[in-house]
C-alpha cells in the first residue's frame, strides 16, 4: 500500500504544479499593466532608495476584491504549499520503504539489502537514480513553498510569475519521474534478497552530502524563477534584488557546505589522498557555485547601486542552468564518474528535452525582454562596483574554463576522437585566475561605492600589502624550490587573510552589521582554504612501499611500523586490517588501522584509509594488495595543514549564514518601520 | 549589435544541445585505445634510478634495434609478478629498459635484487612526468619502441605468461 500511496501523492503533486502554473498564467493575463512594473520611473530609476523603499505592491492599483484575478492570486500560494507537502510525503514514504527493506519494490530490491546497517537503509533511499531524482523534485517543491510562505517583499505580480515559473520547472521533472523513473514500481514476484548498495556509498557521508548539496543545487532554482518572473513582469530593480538576495544566499550556503563535505568525503573514502579530482560531477557542482557566487556579488551591486541589471538576471538564469546541465551530465550516463548510476540513454534524452525547454526558454526570454530593461546607474572603474565587476569577470571566466574542460571530451568524442581532460589542464588554467580572483577579493571590500582613489585605497591596504611582502620573503627563505603557483598561493593566502579583516578596522565591532561580519568571515575562510590547498600541494610527503610486517617506513616527520595484518568482520563486509604504529620524535606513539574491505552485497572491494588528524596536518594511510611473499602495498602521506581546506570551506558557509541572518533581520526591521509609517 | 549580442547565450546553449544530442545517440564505448601508437617517444632525459647504473634518455631508444620500455615501481605488486616474464624475454634476446615511477634508489635496488634485473638502463621518474607524457596511467606498463624511436605497442598491466609470446612476436616484427 505504501508504494501506491507514494505514487498517488506524486501524481497529485504533479497535478498541483500544473494547477499552480495555470493559475499563475491566468492571473498574469487577467491583470495586465499595473503600476509597479519594471520601468516605472519611481522604481526603475530610483537609485537612491536605500535603505529600503516600500514595495511597489503597495503602490499598484489593487484589483477589485472578487475579480477572478484576485481569486487566482489568492490560490497560488496555498497550491504551492500543498504541492510541497504531497511530494514531501511521497519522499518520506520512499524512505520508509527502504527502512523496511520492502523487496516487492523494484528500487529497494535493486539498491538495498536486509543486512545493511540502519543508516545506509535510510540514506540508500537517495543513493540511486530514481530516489535522487525524487529528492531533487522534493527540494524544488519545498523551495517553491518556502517562497510562497515567506516572501513578502516582491511585488505581487512578480511573485506570482515566480511561483508559476517554479511550478513549470517542477512539472517537467514530475513527468520525468512518473514516466521514466518511477521510484515506486512493484516487482512481482519479490526477490528473496536485495542487491545491496554500492559500497563506496556505504558511509555516513551519504546521509549528509547529497541532501545538503541538493538543497543548494536545486535551491538555486529560486533565483532562476525570480529572474523569469522579473523578465515576464518587466520588473528588474533594487527592490527585486533585495528580495532575491536572501534566497540566493540560502542556496549558496547549502551549496558551499555540500561541496566542502563532498570534497572531504571523496578525500577519505576513495583512498587516493586527493581532495579534488576535477571529476565531471565535481565540476557540475562547482559551476553552479561559481555562478551563484558571482550572482551574490552582482545582486549586491543591483540592490545598493541599481547597476548591472541585465547581467544579474543573466547570472540567475545561468546559475540554475548549470545545476540542470549538471543533473543531465550525471543522470544521463553520458559521462562516467563515481556519481553516475547505471542509466539508460532514453532518460538522458528525456532530461535533454527538459533542458532545451527550460534553459532555451529562459535564454530566449532574456534575449527578447532584457533589451527593454533600462540600464541602471553608472560608476567609475575604481570603486566598490568596479571591484565587484572584476570579481564577476574572474568568476565567469573561471566558470567558462571549467565548463569547456568538462564538455571538451564530449565534443571531441562526438566527432570520433577520445581525449581526457585532467587535473593538469584545470590546475594550469584555473589556478592563475583563481589567484587573481582572490587578490581582487582582498581589495574590493576596502573600496568605496561609486568612486574611489587608487592612492587612498592603497593606503588602506598598506598593512595587508606589507604582510604579503613579508610572507613572500619568508616562503622564499624557508621553503625554496616551490612552484610559482604554490608560492603565489601561500603568499596571497597570508595577505588576503589580513586584508579580509580590513572592513572591521576602526569600527565599533558590536555595532558592525551582521552581514559585514558575514563578508569578513567568508573572505577569511577563502584565505584559510587557499592556505590549506597551497600547503597540501607544496609540502605533502608521499611514500609508496611494498612492506613486510615488522618493517618501518618513514614519511615526513613520522616513522611508521607495520606491525601485522588481521582479518576482521563487519556487518556486511569482511576486511584485512593493517596494524600500524606511528611515532614522531619523542611524542606518544599511536595506532592506525587502514582496511582493505570486501563487501558481499554487491561483491566489491574498497579501501578504508586510516587518517590521524593533528593540529599541523594529517597522516593518511592506505593498505593495498599483497604478494605471494607476504609483502603488502602501503601508501602513506603526511599532509601538512590539509584540514584548513575544509575548515575554510565551513567558514565560507558560516559567513554566508551570518550574512543571511543580518539581511533577514534588517529586512524585518525596515518592514516594521513601514508599518509604523503607514 | 547589442540586440544580437543578447542572443549569444542562447546560440551557445544550442551548440551544447547539438553536441550532447549527437553524443547521446552514439553507443557507449569504454575501451581505451592508445594514442601513442605510431608516434615517436616523447623527449626526456631521466636520471639513473640506481646509483652507478645508466639513466634513460629518449635518444637511447633510437638505437636501430627495437626495444621494450617497462614502466614499473618497487612498491607495485603486479610488477613482481611480471618480473619472470621480463627475464624470459631478456633471455630470448629482447633488450629492455626500465622507468621507475615515484621511487627511491634503495627501494629500486632491493626490488632488482629480489626479482631479477632484466634492464639495460633504468631511468627514475620521481614525479610521474614521463609516465604521463607516455600516456601511461598505471604500473606496470610496457612499450615496444622500434629502432627509430617510434612506439609500436602499449601493453597495459602486467605481462602474463600467456601474453609473453605475443610481445615477443611483436618485437620480432618490429625489427
Amino acid at each position: 500500500m505504501m508504494a501506491e500511496t507514494g505514487l498517488a501523492a506524486l501524481w497529485l503533486a504533479a497535478a498541483l504544479s500544473l494547477l499552480q502554473l495555470v493559475l499563475g498564467i491566468a492571473f498574469l493575463r487577467s491583470s495586465p499593466g499595473l503600476l509597479g512594473e519594471g520601468d516605472h520611473p519611481k522604481d526603475g530609476g530610483g537609485a537612491f532608495q536605500e535603505p529600503d523603499s516600500p514595495s511597489t505592491e503597495r503602490r499598484s492599483v489593487p484589483l477589485p476584491e472578487a475579480s477572478p484575478g484576485r481569486i487566482y492570486a489568492a490560490a497560488v500560494r496555498p497550491v504551492a504549499i500543498a504541492q510541497a507537502l504531497l511530494v514531501g510525503l511521497s519522499f518520506l514514504l520512499l524512505i520508509q520503504l527502504f527502512l523496511r527493506t520492502d523487496l516487492s519494490v523494484e528500487l529497494v530490491a535493486a539498491n538495498s539489502h536486509t543486512l545493511k546497517p540502519w543508516l545506509y537503509k535510510f540514506a540508500g533511499a537517495w543513493g540511486n537514480h530514481e530516489g535522487s531524482m525524487l529528492l531533487w523534485v522534493s527540494v524544488l517543491a519545498l523551495a517553491g513553498a518556502a517562497v510562497a510562505l515567506l516572501e513578502r517583499r516582491l511585488p505581487e505580480r512578480t511573485l506570482i510569475a515566480t511561483l508559476a515559473a517554479q511550478a513549470a520547472i517542477g512539472l517537467g521533472f514530475y513527468v520525468f519521474l512518473l514516466f521514466a523513473s518511477n521510484p515506486f514500481r512493484r516487482l512481482d514476484p519479490p526477490p528473496v534478497e536485495g542487491n545491496g548498495l554500492n559500497p563506496l556509498l556505504q558511509d555516513p557521508g551519504l546521509a549528509f552530502h547529497p541532501p545538503t548539496l541538493y538543497f543548494g543545487y536545486v535551491g538555486v532554482s529560486i533565483g532562476f524563477s525570480f529572474a523569469v518572473g522579473a523578465l515576464v513582469t518587466r520588473n528588474v530593480g533594487p527592490a527585486f534584488a533585495r528580495a532575491m538576495r536572501p534566497w540566493i544566499l540560502g542556496a549558496w550556503i547549502f551549496l558551499t557546505l555540500g561541496i566542502t563535505a563532498g570534497s572531504y568525503w571523496a578525500y577519505y573514502e576513495l583512498g587516493w589522498g586527493g581532495w579534488w579530482f576535477w571529476d565531471p560531477v565535481e565540476n557540475a557542482s562547482l559551476m553552479p557555485w561559481l555562478a551563484t557566487t558571482a550572482l551574490l556579488h552582482s545582486v549586491t551591486v543591483l540592490a545598493t547601486r541599481d547597476s548591472l541589471r541585465a547581467w544579474t538576471v543573466m547570472l540567475a538564469v545561468v546559475a540554475f542552468s548549470m545545476s540542470m546541465v549538471g543533473t543531465f551530465l550525471v543522470r544521463s550516463g553520458i559521462l562516467t564518474s563515481v556519481h553516475a548510476f547505471a542509466v539508460d540513454p532514453r532518460r538522458g534524452a528525456f532530461i535533454l528535452v527538459l533542458l532545451a525547454f527550460y534553459i532555451g526558454g529562459a535564454l530566449a526570454l532574456f534575449a527578447a525582454r532584457v533589451g527593454t530593461v533600462k540600464e541602471g546607474t553608472t560608476f567609475e572603474p575604481v570603486s566598490r562596483e568596479g571591484a565587484l565587476v572584476l570579481n564577476n569577470l574572474f568568476l565567469t571566466v573561471l566558470l567558462g574554463l571549467v565548463l569547456i574542460g568538462t564538455l571538451y571530451p564530449l565534443a571531441t568524442e562526438a566527432m570520433g576522437v577520445k581525449v581526457s581532460v585532467g587535473p593538469p589542464y584545470f590546475n594550469a588554467v584555473a589556478g592563475p585566475i583563481a589567484l587573481a580572483l582572490v587578490a581582487a577579493m582582498a581589495a574590493g571590500p576596502v573600496l568605496r561605492w561609486r568612486r574611489d582613489r587608487l592612492a587612498q585605497a592603497a593606503r588602506r591596504l598598506a598593512i595587508p600589502l606589507a604582510v604579503t611582502a613579508l610572507a613572500f620573503l619568508l616562503v622564499l627563505v624557508l621553503a625554496p624550490g616551490l612552484s610559482i603557483l604554490e608560492l603565489l598561493a601561500l603568499v596571497l593566502a597570508a595577505g588576503v587573510a589580513v586584508a579580509s579583516l580590513a572592513p572591521l578596522w576602526g569600527r565599533n565591532l558590536r555595532r558592525t552589521p551582521l552581514f559585514t561580519w558575514g563578508m569578513v568571515v567568508s573572505h577569511l575562510g577563502i584565505a584559510v582554504s587557499l592556505a590549506g590547498m597551497a600547503s597540501n600541494a607544496a609540502f605533502t610527503r608521499e611514500r609508496l612501499v611494498a612492506a613486510r610486517p615488522g618493517e618501518t617506513v618513514k614519511v615526513g616527520p613520522y616513522s611508521i611500523r607495520f606491525d601485522s595484518v588481521q582479518p576482521i568482520v563487519g556487518p556486511n563486509w569482511t576486511a584485512i586490517e593493517g596494524r600500524l604504529t606511528a611515532r614522531r620524535g619523542s611524542r606518544a606513539a599511536f595506532d592506525l588501522r587502514p582496511q582493505a574491505r570486501a563487501f558481499f552485497a554487491p561483491p566489491t572491494e574498497t579501501s578504508e584509509a586510516a587518517i590521524a588528524t593533528r593540529l599541523d596536518g594529517q597522516l593518511y594511510t592506505v593498505l593495498g594488495k599483497s604478494d605471494a611473499e607476504g609483502r603488502w602495498q602501503l601508501r602513506l602521506w603526511w599532509k601538512p595543514f590539509v584540514t584548513l581546506i575544509w575548515l575554510g570551506g565551513a567558514m565560507v558557509a558560516l559567513g554566508g549564514f551570518l550574512s543571511l541572518v543580518g539581511r533577514v533581520r534588517r529586512g524585518r526591521r525596515s518592514a516594521a518601520r513601514e508599518e509604523a509609517w503607514a | 549589435m547589442r540586440r544580437l549580442f543578447l542572443w549569444l547565450p542562447l546560440a551557445m546553449f544550442a551548440l551544447f544541445l547539438v553536441v550532447v544530442a549527437v553524443k547521446l545517440r552514439q553507443p557507449g564505448d569504454s575501451t581505451i585505445r592508445s594514442h601513442m601508437i605510431g608516434k615517436p617517444m616523447p623527449e626526456f632525459a631521466l636520471q639513473p634510478a640506481v646509483p652507478g647504473r645508466a639513466g634513460l634518455r629518449s635518444a637511447d631508444l633510437r638505437s636501430g634495434r627495437p626495444r621494450l620500455v617497462n614502466v614499473f615501481a618497487s612498491w607495485c605488486i603486479p610488477c613482481r609478478a611480471e618480473a619472470a616474464q621480463l627475464d624470459a624475454l631478456k633471455r630470448r634476446g629482447v633488450p629492455i629498459d626500465g622507468i621507475a615511477i615515484r621511487d627511491r634508489p634503495e627501494d629500486v635496488a632491493a626490488f632488482l635484487q629480489a626479482n631479477g634485473d632484466p634492464f639495460d638502463r633504468i631511468g627514475s621518474d620521481p614525479r610521474s612526468q614521463v609516465q604521463f607524457a607516455l600516456g601511461s596511467s598505471g604500473v606496470p606498463e610496457t612499450f615496444l619502441v622500434d629502432g627509430r624511436g617510434i612506439i609500436r605497442l602499449q601493453h597495459i598491466g602486467d605481462i602474463r605468461p600467456e601474453e609473453a609470446g605475443q610481445i615477443y612476436a611483436a618485437w620480432e616484427q618490429a625489427k
